[in-house]
């Protein structure tokens, strides 16, 4: 029996999939919910019975996924659904993300909490053009870490020449994009081959299966490489006998280790005094790192409130009001010169105007189109924003969380676009106006 | 390898990783801070069920040492659990809070709402529910729904937009980006707000026993006369139960959920403790609801049609 201690001493892993339609996603999906037994009796009753009245024969897994009516309805999957499940030695966060090419933002929304991403192959064909789309979004959202499952081994023969190849291809072109770190793993999804447990039909395999690989990657912090950052979200004041003078500035630290001592820089003030107190909801201790949500206590009695960003005096980021960043545009209508948006970069919201779009990415073979005028829905290009506020930014490279910004429509409140602040990382060299460029560019 | 380690404070350039409990704590407290930081007038629904004990539990660690910047509000069925009912009004006055209770019963007895055949309220509770939160001019409502309950649920957003109907679209959804959330609203509108989203049933429970939080005693194994009905078994009471061919008996149980009597189950159990009740849970084979609610079975799409008319 396992106790309450050992699951509760587990660590918390956010994933997410991309697969092209009839790749096996969905069956992937139910195969580790099912063999995780995540899937509850009351659950697969109900899609038992939903299939059957739909005259299909046996339970359709996909089912357990697609929640909406419409979805439903239309055998589709439509949006980001979250999953969750649990094995004893970790916690998983599914980001079940639709892979249809119209659907690119989806996969964007899924792989910006992502710790890894799942992009799947039928071994039949090996890599198309949607692997490759699914490569450079995670590489583009710098996912730490991307498995690719070689899926439907078993309609090759299991065959080791077949998955050494796609595997080979996928790595080289990843690799290239700047992905860090790749997984092949060959699995039948359908037959259960390497999803949970280690396939028979492939003892020349000799790695993990899925779910020992997805318990096993680390999902630890090296705070070694991390600027320490601090979104101020609100001021703790609570004027009562008891604490009459205590002023803490709250809010969830986005990278880095900040301690008792340290000296601070409020940006983009740039005012200077030191950390004289950390409370971690409520407990008083000496360092906390990310992503802890914390509250600051501040030697002097300066100026700070929400949407300023606190720093270490000896590593803080430059202020600017211009901010050049390739984008995921999520709405509908288009985004085009000179539309007046609001931009919310960690705690803070500012007017901006979009002075400039110099690319727009084509998925189909990833070459650039200059000057596009506009990004409609699940675009990816290249965009120069204008801040009414100075504001500190990092390099998407640097920090994920300090890195990024969304677009807002100040009429209706809509998010427009995702942002990822800094120069491309695919290629150091400058866009080029051809589209026929081989070097591509975001 | 799969790493558990706690980073000890001095070390640098140590890999530093969070235990699962301690990331969604400290995810569910900044949802907490985003919402005091960008909201005029924000609510905690507080039912006394755990979740929105949880949710208690983390508002009051978001903000220490000062007091939760929002007020909370109870739909009351008028067929709650009276040591339900006991707990929430005893929680409110420990906090110093301040509770509105929107009540079906006065719904009824104005003859706006009409009982339903079947003498369950829990759906009646959209209408008290979404006037009160238009006639307080609420702009963030806190709900305690996971993910992990339901389907339609799975699609929910952590920030998500109401209209001024309080109705929600699913098709028509912010895309949620990194930890950006989107609170944007136009007058009339508002917008619920899931600091539990990606908890699941065992995370809550592991999570009141790692704090010690107090719980009604309803959710412990006790003596109690029920009946059975569909399959659940029922508390017997003036809502309507139980019916000519239903008997009553003693049974050793307790509550996975807490919502209105007439459609909330109760479980076989002898789980005393939270220990107890942790390991139950851990292998059980049956989802909360699926366990223990009715009003999820009435069809396919029972939650997402609730939902999209203003229900959480």
């Amino acid at each position: 029996m396992t106790t309450t201690t050992e699951l509760t001493e587990t660590t918390l892993l956010r994933f997410a999939t991309a697969g092209s339609v009839d790749d096996g996603k969905s069956t992937l999906v139910g195969r580790l919910l099912h063999d995780s037994k995540s899937v509850l009796t009351d659950q697969l009753e109900a899609v038992e019975r939903a299939s059957a009245s739909r005259g299909q024969e046996g339970p359709d897994l996909a089912l357990l996924t697609d929640g909406l009516r419409a979805e439903r309805e239309q055998g589709i999957t439509i949006d980001v659904a979250y999953r969750y499940f649990a094995t004893p030695r970790r916690r998983f966060i599914l980001a079940d993300t639709p892979g249809h090419v119209q659907y690119t933002r989806n996969m964007v929304t899924g792989a910006s909490t992502a710790e890894l991403t799942v992009i799947l192959v039928d071994a039949r064909n090996g890599v198309v053009e949607q692997t490759r789309r699914h490569a450079a979004i995670a590489a583009l959202l710098r996912v730490p870490h991307v498995v690719l499952a070689v899926n439907k081994m078993d309609l090759v023969a299991y065959e080791e020449r077949i998955f050494a190849r796609i595997a080979e291809e996928f790595t080289g072109y990843a690799s290239e994009l700047g992905v860090p770190e790749i997984t092949s793993i060959p699995i039948s999804a359908l037959a259960g081959d390497n999803v949970v447990e280690p396939s028979a039909n492939m003892d020349w395999y000799g790695g993990p299966t899925f779910l020992e690989h997805l318990e096993s990657v680390p999902v630890a912090h090296d705070l070694a490489h991390c600027h320490a950052r601090l979104p101020v979200q609100y001021v703790i004041r609570p004027q009562t006998a008891e604490h009459p003078d205590y002023r803490g500035y709250a809010g969830q630290i986005a990278a880095g280790t900040f301690r008792v001592g340290d000296p601070v820089t409020v940006l983009p003030s740039g005012r200077t005094t030191k950390v004289t107190g950390i409370d971690l909801l409520g407990e008083p201790v000496d360092a906390a790192h990310t992503p802890q949500s914390v509250t600051l206590l501040l030697e002097d009695d300066i100026d700070i409130s929400r949407g300023d960003l606190l720093v270490p005096s000896k590593d803080a980021p430059a202020t600017t009001q211009d901010i050049e960043a390739t984008v995921c545009h999520v709405a509908d209508a288009p985004l085009t010169v000179g539309h007046r948006v609001l931009l919310k970069h960690g705690t803070r919201t500012v007017k901006a105007i979009v002075k400039d779009i110099p690319s727009r990415l084509t998925l189909d073979d990833l070459s650039l189109h200059p000057h596009p005028g506009q990004l409609v829905a699940n675009d990816i290009g290249r965009v120069k924003v204008r801040t009414a506020e100075a504001l500190p930014v990092d390099s998407y490279a640097d920090s994920r969380r300090t890195g990024s910004f969304i677009l807002i429509d100040p009429s209706d409140g809509t998010t427009l676009t995702a942002g990822m602040v800094g120069e491309s990382f695919a290629s150091p060299e400058p866009v080029k106006d051809e589209a026929e460029d081989d070097g591509w560019d975001f | 390898m799969t790493t558990t380690v706690t980073a000890v404070p001095g070390e640098t350039g140590t890999p530093y990783t969070l235990s699962h409990l301690d990331a969604l704590e400290s995810e569910a407290v900044h949802i907490f801070r985003e919402v005091a930081g960008e909201f005029e007038r924000p609510v905690i629904l507080f039912s006394g069920g755990k979740d929105s004990i949880v949710m208690l539990h983390l508002a009051l660690k978001a903000f220490a040492p000062a007091a939760i910047p929002f007020t909370l509000l109870h739909v009351d069925t008028g067929h709650n659990f009276p040591e339900v009912l006991e707990y929430r009004d005893r929680t409110v006055a420990a906090h110093g809070l301040r509770l509105h209770v929107a009540s079906v019963q006065d719904y009824i007895d104005r003859g706006v709402l009409k009982e339903r055949p079947d003498g369950t309220r829990n759906p009646l509770q959209t209408v008290p529910l979404t006037e009160r939160i238009q006639a307080e001019k609420f702009d963030a409502v806190f709900g305690g729904g996971r993910r992990d309950e339901e389907k339609a649920r799975a699609k929910e957003r952590v920030f998500s937009l109401r209209d001024e109907f309080s109705q929600w679209d699913p098709r028509r959804q912010r895309p949620e980006l990194w930890n950006l959330y989107n609170g944007r609203h136009a007058p009339g509108e508002h917008v619920r707000v899931f600091p539990l989203s990606n908890w699941t049933e065992l995370d809550v429970w592991q999570y009141i026993a790692r704090e010690g939080i107090e719980l009604p005693e309803i959710y412990f194994a006790h003596e109690r006369e029920v009946f059975q009905r569909a399959g659940m078994w029922l508390t017997a009471g003036e809502w309507g139960g139980p019916k000519d061919g239903e008997t009553v008996e003693k049974r050793l149980v307790r509550y996975r959920t807490v919502g209105d009597m007439s459609c909330t189950g109760a479980v076989d159990s002898d789980a005393t403790t939270l220990d107890a009740v942790i390991t139950e849970i851990a292998a059980s084979r049956l989802t909360e609801r699926g366990a223990t609610r009715a009003d999820d079975k009435m069809s396919e799409a029972a939650m997402e049609d609730r939902k999209r008319e203003g229900y959480f």
